[in-house]
């Protein structure tokens, strides 16, 4: 469906991509994660023909966007971060332009029309102009705007940015509501949304991919941070500590009233956190409870973008 | 070809639905007015030399014109964003350029049209011929298609549309007045130089209710050299931008 095959861009002297690869089957809902000036919305216009990369290769369908700019157009959806609506349009009208634009057949376009605002939640503001249009609206007209000639690949670019939390839980179904016809890719810098959204996550970081896989493969093995509330005397956990367990590391203690302890620690695995607890009964404490203070993908998004990918590099799926 | 109409469509659409658009209609036709009864009627005059009075002082409004209808065509689209559903959209360049080139001379003539009632009013109280007032027209037309094809060249170049109302007025000035330089250069390149000029050279014949066919086609290749600069302006942006 889509290869990306060391795709780079250079602006002046500056990398923007490194060695970009990756590869996105059909009906994937796929998120690109990474901090603000990652090279998200970069590598997103080079999968559109927007922008010509500096070197590599990009397929889509069998199409490189070099070669076949306007048939890659053809089969692709874009909506960038900010949606390119006019405000003096009807969102009825917006549709109908956008879908002759990408040469919707003249009998096909009503029904098109109809079935996006439907798919996409516009039916109460479909005869408003756009500029009347609230900003969550406004996101989903652009998503109307993007698949109204029926691509089969969506790129989506930051869609949730500037979302308040009910429009994002809207605009979240409307997304998982694509994969059902179209190939989705969003970039995003939040974690959360992609977690719930995507079904694989590719993260970039300085303009390369530094892991990627499902959620799932990419946390399994990471080290989490958690927090333990055991009762006990904290002198008990002074020198020589019995918490010297393998892959349990950044240990803090802080006593608590009522005769409990507050422990935080890095654990490596599952196996490091049993083996944490297992230590603690050891040595006489009773464990009230052990609380993740972080997600795995949190845990590991901060780790590959605070350049310890080398840390993360062993944990399955992360990009050598 | 059928996707250059629909962004020319569009493109006429956002001058009508604008306060922009309407403020150019108001101030030209005001402008055209008041320069007819104070310039054109002014003291005892032939009916060809009021009507020649007409076309002269309508170019410049004309040109001015151009240069604010066209500024908006590629840099407002960038500014506000828009500009991404044509660049995303299977239409090549050429396309997008000719669409919005006709979507800005479809306003323009538009804005002749409504000025027609002033040769009218010298057609049907003077001694002058309805071909005198065609080819005045057809000179303001091709006069103000250059401009506008500039004008594109400019927005296509310019992060705002202040800088390419000032770009798209630099390059015109210059072509107004190359016959000054054309004075100072002996031989062909001073000929050269002296066919450029975009107003004595090639408009005064339409304005005396003639038309030369070397006049048209310079402002054709004048238009067309603007369109097709401003087409590889936009392919280029896919390499830096």
């Amino acid at each position: 469906m889509i290869e990306a095959e060391g795709v780079r861009k250079l602006y002046g002297g500056k990398v923007a991509l490194d060695d970009v690869s990756f590869r996105i089957e059909r009906g994937e809902v796929v998120g690109f994660l990474g901090l603000n000036g990652a090279g998200k919305t970069t590598m997103l216009r080079i999968l559109c023909g927007l922008l010509l990369p500096s070197g590599g290769r990009v397929l889509v369908n069998g199409v490189d966007a070099v070669d076949d700019p306007l048939a890659l157009r053809r089969s692709i959806g874009f909506l960038p971060d900010r949606p390119p609506l006019y405000g003096d349009m009807t969102v009825q009208d917006m549709l109908r332009y956008a879908g002759r634009l990408h040469g919707v057949a003249h009998r096909e376009l009503d029904r098109r029309v109809d079935e996006v605002i439907a798919l996409t939640g516009l039916s109460r503001v479909a005869s408003d102009l756009v500029d009347t249009l609230s900003h969550g609206f406004r996101q989903r007209a652009g998503i109307a705007t993007a698949i109204v000639h029926a691509p089969r690949l969506v790129v989506l670019d930051e869609p949730i940015s500037g979302l308040d939390p009910a429009q994002i839980v809207e605009m979240r179904a409307v997304i998982r509501g694509l994969k059902d016809r179209h190939t989705v890719l969003m970039s995003s810098h939040i974690l959360g949304e992609v977690s719930e959204t995507c079904d694989r996550i590719l993260v970039l970081h300085g303009g390369r991919i530094v892991a990627q896989g499902s959620e799932a493969d990419l946390v399994r093995g990471g080290a989490v941070r958690v927090e333990v509330v055991a009762r006990g005397a904290l002198a008990a956990l002074k020198e020589p500590s019995p918490l010297a367990v393998a892959g349990v590391t950044d240990v803090e203690t802080i006593a608590v009233d009522g005769g409990l302890v507050r422990l935080r620690a890095r654990v490596a695995d599952d196996a490091a956190r049993e083996g944490l607890v297992r230590a603690l009964v050891v040595a006489g404490f009773g464990v009230r409870s052990v609380v993740p203070l972080e997600s795995g993908l949190e845990a590991l998004f901060l780790q590959l973008t605070a350049g310890e990918a080398s840390a993360a590099a062993s944990a399955p799926g992360v990009a050598a | 070809m059928i996707a250059a109409l629909y962004i020319a469509r569009r493109e006429l659409h956002g001058y009508l639905a604008s306060m922009t658009g309407w403020l150019i209609l108001a101030l030209v036709l005001l402008a055209d007015g008041l320069l007819f009864n104070g310039l054109a009627l002014a003291g005892e005059k032939k009916s060809f030399d009021v009507l020649q009075l007409f076309f002269y002082f309508s170019s410049g409004t004309t040109m001015v014109a151009s240069v604010f209808i066209a500024m908006r065509l590629f840099a407002e689209e960038r500014q506000q964003g828009t500009m991404v559903l044509l660049e995303s959209a299977p239409v090549p360049e050429h396309i997008v350029v000719l669409g919005k080139f006709l979507g800005a001379w479809s306003f323009l003539l538009l804005l002749l049209l409504l000025s027609g009632y002033l040769p009218a009013l010298v057609v049907v109280n003077g001694k002058v011929t309805v071909g005198h007032v065609l080819a005045g027209y057809l000179g303001l037309a091709l006069l103000g298609a250059a401009c506008i094809g500039i004008g594109a060249f400019a927005s296509s170049l310019a992060k705002n549309q202040i800088l390419a109302a000032v770009l798209a007025g630099a390059i015109i000035v210059a072509l107004l007045l190359s016959w000054t330089l054309a004075r100072k250069i002996e031989g062909p390149v001073g000929d050269v130089v002296g066919f450029l000029d975009l107003f004595d050279q090639h408009y005064r014949t339409f304005s005396r209710g003639t038309v030369k066919l070397g006049s048209v086609a310079y402002y054709a290749a004048l238009t067309y050299g603007a369109l097709l600069s401003t087409t590889a302006v936009l392919a280029a942006r896919r390499w830096r931008a």
